[in-house]
């Protein structure tokens, strides 16, 4: 049966089934290939980010030039109707009659959801707050799948703040499906949240806590490394404390396995030192690289020209 | 001497009787129906005894019957409680309250960031139940957990 995503919003990584998700791995693959393909032939996407965003915001933007799209919208909300006090709802309806598709990014959580309930067209939730960012997930399940060959029963390690880092938390849900096994590493303040850790063991699958970093680098497939943000802090005292709780450093890969590779959502403080940046395991900045076609990829699905 | 039989809540004849509400829910379903508001007579007893429960709460209201939705609230700090109907002093119909799978505009989202408390948007929650049976409810937009004690009734 052929998979159709035609004017599918995507706002939580579970609105779309595992094959799904494959199929838009696959669109990405090929657009990795031949990033240039002139599909939108002027049509319009609506970029709306309510909040400041680099990767994200010029990877979607790059990914709808390159279809030979249009792009509207804006990149804060300086000088728009929204800082007169105009509510979400007006905004989307308004901005919908205007384009074919709608990438958002707003700090409110569930805004996303709320959007695609109001919006005729489709929206891709480019993050709400901290609740999801689907197509962050998106890109690290293609960068996973690119590096290991297969989605399939693989050993991922986390690593750093678990509770609060909502890429790990869509990460967790989307391997379930894929029959991973999960380590999860983490200062006891930022552990994983219960409510995570019910998706596992409702997909039946294991998972390990640990404290020391370096006891699980020998059977990882995949270390997905994540800053400690500092402002999900209320106490800064509480901050420092854990904030240096584990860095990267390039000798801990010495017994890592040869297929083995570190990545990261981006921006890093510390959390992986410099000198891991030239070793072969290291895949950050071309996971980073690998949201573009990822992109290109769901934004033609959802036009239903793919 | 024969023992004398009384209502300790005076019976009534037509409304509905609340049953089997925890002891120490009663002032909270009062609340949550607005009956410290209504102009119907009201009458309620707490720490009853109560053979299945050990004690319990009753609230009896005169010539008031429930919608479903009123019903659901009640649901959810109550979930042991009956609901009897009662015409010409007579039981007319009889339930157990059930917890519904989805709840929509009765309870405020705990996340002070969600959009609902933003927004002008009514909440919608799906009811799930924590290892230990509390009850934890889903917000659709936000998909944080509201728990039993950080409930707030809209």
């Amino acid at each position: 049966m052929s998979i159709s995503l035609k004017n599918r919003s995507l706002i939580s990584i579970n609105d779309y089934t595992p094959e799904e998700i494959c199929h838009i791995l696959d669109i990405a693959e090929d657009f990795e290939k031949t990033r240039l393909q002139n599909l939108l032939n002027g049509r319009v996407i609506a970029s709306l980010f309510f909040e400041p965003s680099t990767r994200t915001r010029l990877s979607f933007e790059t990914a709808i030039q390159l279809l030979g799209g249009n792009v509207i919208g804006f990149s804060s909300t300086a000088g728009t109707s929204v800082q007169k006090g105009e509510s979400l709802r007006d905004t989307i309806t308004m901005v919908a009659s205007y384009a074919d598709l709608i990438v958002m990014r707003n700090p409110i959580d569930g805004s996303a959801r709320f959007a695609s309930e109001v919006s005729k067209v489709p929206i891709i939730n480019a993050g709400d707050g901290s609740n999801q960012h689907p197509t962050q997930c998106l890109l690290d399940l293609y960068s996973i799948r690119k590096t290991q060959g297969t989605l399939e029963n693989l050993e991922i390690t986390m690593v750093g703040d678990l509770k609060y880092g909502r890429t790990v938390h869509s990460l967790v849900q989307a391997m379930c499906h894929f029959n991973a096994k999960f380590n999860f590493v983490s200062p006891n303040e930022l552990k994983m949240p219960t409510t995570v850790i019910q998706h596992i063991k409702d997909a039946g699958l294991e998972y390990h806590e640990y404290t020391d970093l370096e006891e699980v680098i020998p059977h990882s497939d995949i270390i997905y490394m994540t800053r400690v943000q500092r402002e999900r802090f209320p106490d800064p005292l509480e901050y420092e404390k854990v904030k240096n709780a584990y860095i990267l450093r390039n000798y801990m890969l010495e017994p890592a396995k040869e297929n083995c590779r570190i990545l990261h959502p981006l921006p890093r403080v510390n959390e992986i030192n410099e000198d891991v940046d030239p070793n072969p395991k290291a895949y950050y900045f071309q996971q980073a690289q690998n949201g573009l076609y990822v992109r290109e990829a769901l934004i033609a699905a959802i036009l239903g020209l793919k | 001497m024969e023992k004398r039989k009384e209502l300790i809540v005076s019976a009534i004849e037509n409304g509905t009787v609340i049953d089997h509400i925890p002891a120490n829910k009663v002032f909270e379903v009062i609340k949550i129906l607005g009956l410290d508001n209504c102009d119907c007579p009201v009458y309620f007893g707490t720490n009853l005894e109560s053979k299945k429960y050990g004690a319990k709460g009753i609230i009896k209201i005169s010539n008031k019957f429930f919608k479903s939705e009123e019903i659901n609230k009640i649901a959810l700090v109550a979930p042991t409680a009956s609901l009897i109907e009662i015409k010409e002093f007579e039981v007319v119909n009889k339930h157990i309250v059930e917890i519904p799978d989805r709840i929509e505009g009765i309870v405020k989202c705990f996340n002070p960031k969600c959009v609902t408390n933003v927004e002008k948007v009514m909440t919608k929650f799906t009811v799930k139940k924590n290892e230990f049976g509390k009850i934890q409810l889903r917000c659709h937009y936000c998909e944080k957990f509201t728990t039993e004690e950080n409930m707030e009734f809209l």
